[in-house]
């Protein structure tokens, strides 16, 4: 491992990637590995398919059901492959509740995994050394880097993802909802909520 | 590998700075990149461990200073080459020049896309029964492998306690090195943030990561 050494940060540097990223497409292609084709079907698919609003659905619906609720904190895959509409999920979800005296937060240290088909592909933050360094140990300073602050006397429990386990944060619902449809909850779900470095939104706050 | 993957604990990388409404790629490159990794593990060139381990092995500058798919771009071109898919003249040409080498499941073309978007099984028939019960006190061994390993350098030598079992799956330390898959029993394992960071740790903290038996002990 001795040819990829050279680096730096300027614009060279992004075009040098981008024409080896090119290069190596090209000798795939033309050995028969891949059809670029289906390359861009797997991107489309990244695109359009998965996100948070496949975790969101899942979150409201624990809100309005409690026996999907109570399904859900036992199986996770299990409960969200009963739901139709919701993207197909892998096996090994486990979710996580938050409540009032104890706040779940999400992690990979050793890379990035993260519940892909529940929250899309992860945001730079998530993969990057700040947030992978810190998590585990200093996890209020973190969520203070997002504007978030708990009370001195909620447990913080940090999941480190290091197996095929992913895990998924279930917030708590917010107050003055009461009666709202599972639709109308499901906009309240932020992504950062399902990985424990947010709050859902609060009914009527701008999205 | 004690690597600088191994990040948990580590002081000095800064803030964490969420980008607003940030673009789901930050370059063209990046999505060709992703779909290239996806679909060449799909045909059978390679499982998520050994891909995960040519990620860990870039010299750590490299690592440190790679954005998430530079990283992917730079494992996945090494890892292939030295899989014997392509050769380093081809890198070179930017064209094949030799034949391919054949892939476990064949081309990956448009047929193949829906697989890719479903997770991978890892849960394997367990080979024997588990060790260990839920609430049981177990040690996270002090062990050092200069090869692929998922347990973080940061709770080696801690004591802490099943909190959940997960069955039995793939283990990763010797699926990446291609030793066959070897299956485990998986368990959640909670420490005390204090036991972990000392007396100035957060008292409210507890950390949980997923532990592979043969890295426990009975405690």
């Amino acid at each position: 491992m001795s040819e990829h050494h050279h680096h730096d940060h300027d614009h060279s540097e992004l075009s040098e990637t981008e024409l080896r990223v090119r290069a190596l497409e090209t000798i795939l292609t033309e050995k028969g590995y891949v059809e670029p084709a289906a390359l861009d079907a797997i991107i489309q698919a990244y695109e359009t398919k998965i996100g948070p609003h496949n975790g969101a659905r899942v979150v409201a619906k624990a809100w309005t059901d409690p026996a999907f609720k109570q399904a859900l904190l036992e199986d996770g895959s299990k409960a969200i492959g009963t739901l139709g509409h919701v993207s197909r999920v892998g096996d090994h979800l486990v979710v996580v509740e938050n409540t009032p005296t104890r706040h779940n937060m999400v992690v990979c240290t050793l890379c990035s995994c993260y519940p892909w088909e529940m929250l899309g592909l992860p945001p730079v933050w998530y993969k990057a050394a700040p947030y992978r360094s810190r998590a585990v140990k200093d996890p209020r300073g973190v969520l203070a880097d997002f504007d978030v602050s708990l009370p001195k006397d909620v447990e913080i429990r940090v999941w480190d993802s290091t197996a095929e386990t992913r895990f998924l944060v279930l917030p708590m619902r917010p107050a003055g909802t009461e009666g709202w449809s599972e639709e109308q909850l499901a906009e309240l779900v932020t992504r950062d909520s399902m990985i424990g470095t947010g709050f859902p939104r609060q009914p009527g706050a701008p999205s | 590998m004690n690597g600088v993957h191994d990040m948990g604990g580590m002081d000095g990388f800064g803030k964490v700075e969420p980008e607003p409404n940030e673009p789901m790629f930050h370059a063209h490159w990046e999505e060709r990149v992703l779909a290239m990794v996806r679909a060449m593990g799909a045909a059978g060139a390679f499982n998520i461990d050994t891909s995960r381990f040519y990620r860990e092995t870039l010299p750590p500058e490299v690592y440190l200073s790679s954005s998430y798919y530079k990283k992917w771009f730079l494992g996945l071109e090494e890892m292939l080459i030295e899989k014997g898919y392509l050769s380093r003249e081809e890198v070179a040409a930017g064209h094949a020049l030799q034949p391919a080498k054949t892939l476990k499941h064949g081309k990956f073309d448009l047929t193949q896309v829906e697989r890719v978007m479903v997770r991978g099984k890892f849960g394997r028939t367990p080979p024997a029964p588990a060790k260990f019960n839920i609430g049981d006190r177990v040690r996270a061994r002090n062990i050092h492998p200069a090869t692929h390993t998922r347990l973080p350098r940061y709770v080696r030598g801690h004591v802490g306690v099943i909190e959940l079992n997960h069955g039995c799956h793939v283990f990763p330390d010797t699926a990446a090195m291609e030793r066959g898959e070897h299956p485990q029993w998986l368990y959640t394992v909670v420490f005390e943030g204090r036991d972990l960071w000392g007396e100035d740790g957060d008292p409210t903290l507890k950390v949980s990561i997923d532990a592979f038996e043969p890295y426990l002990d009975p405690a």
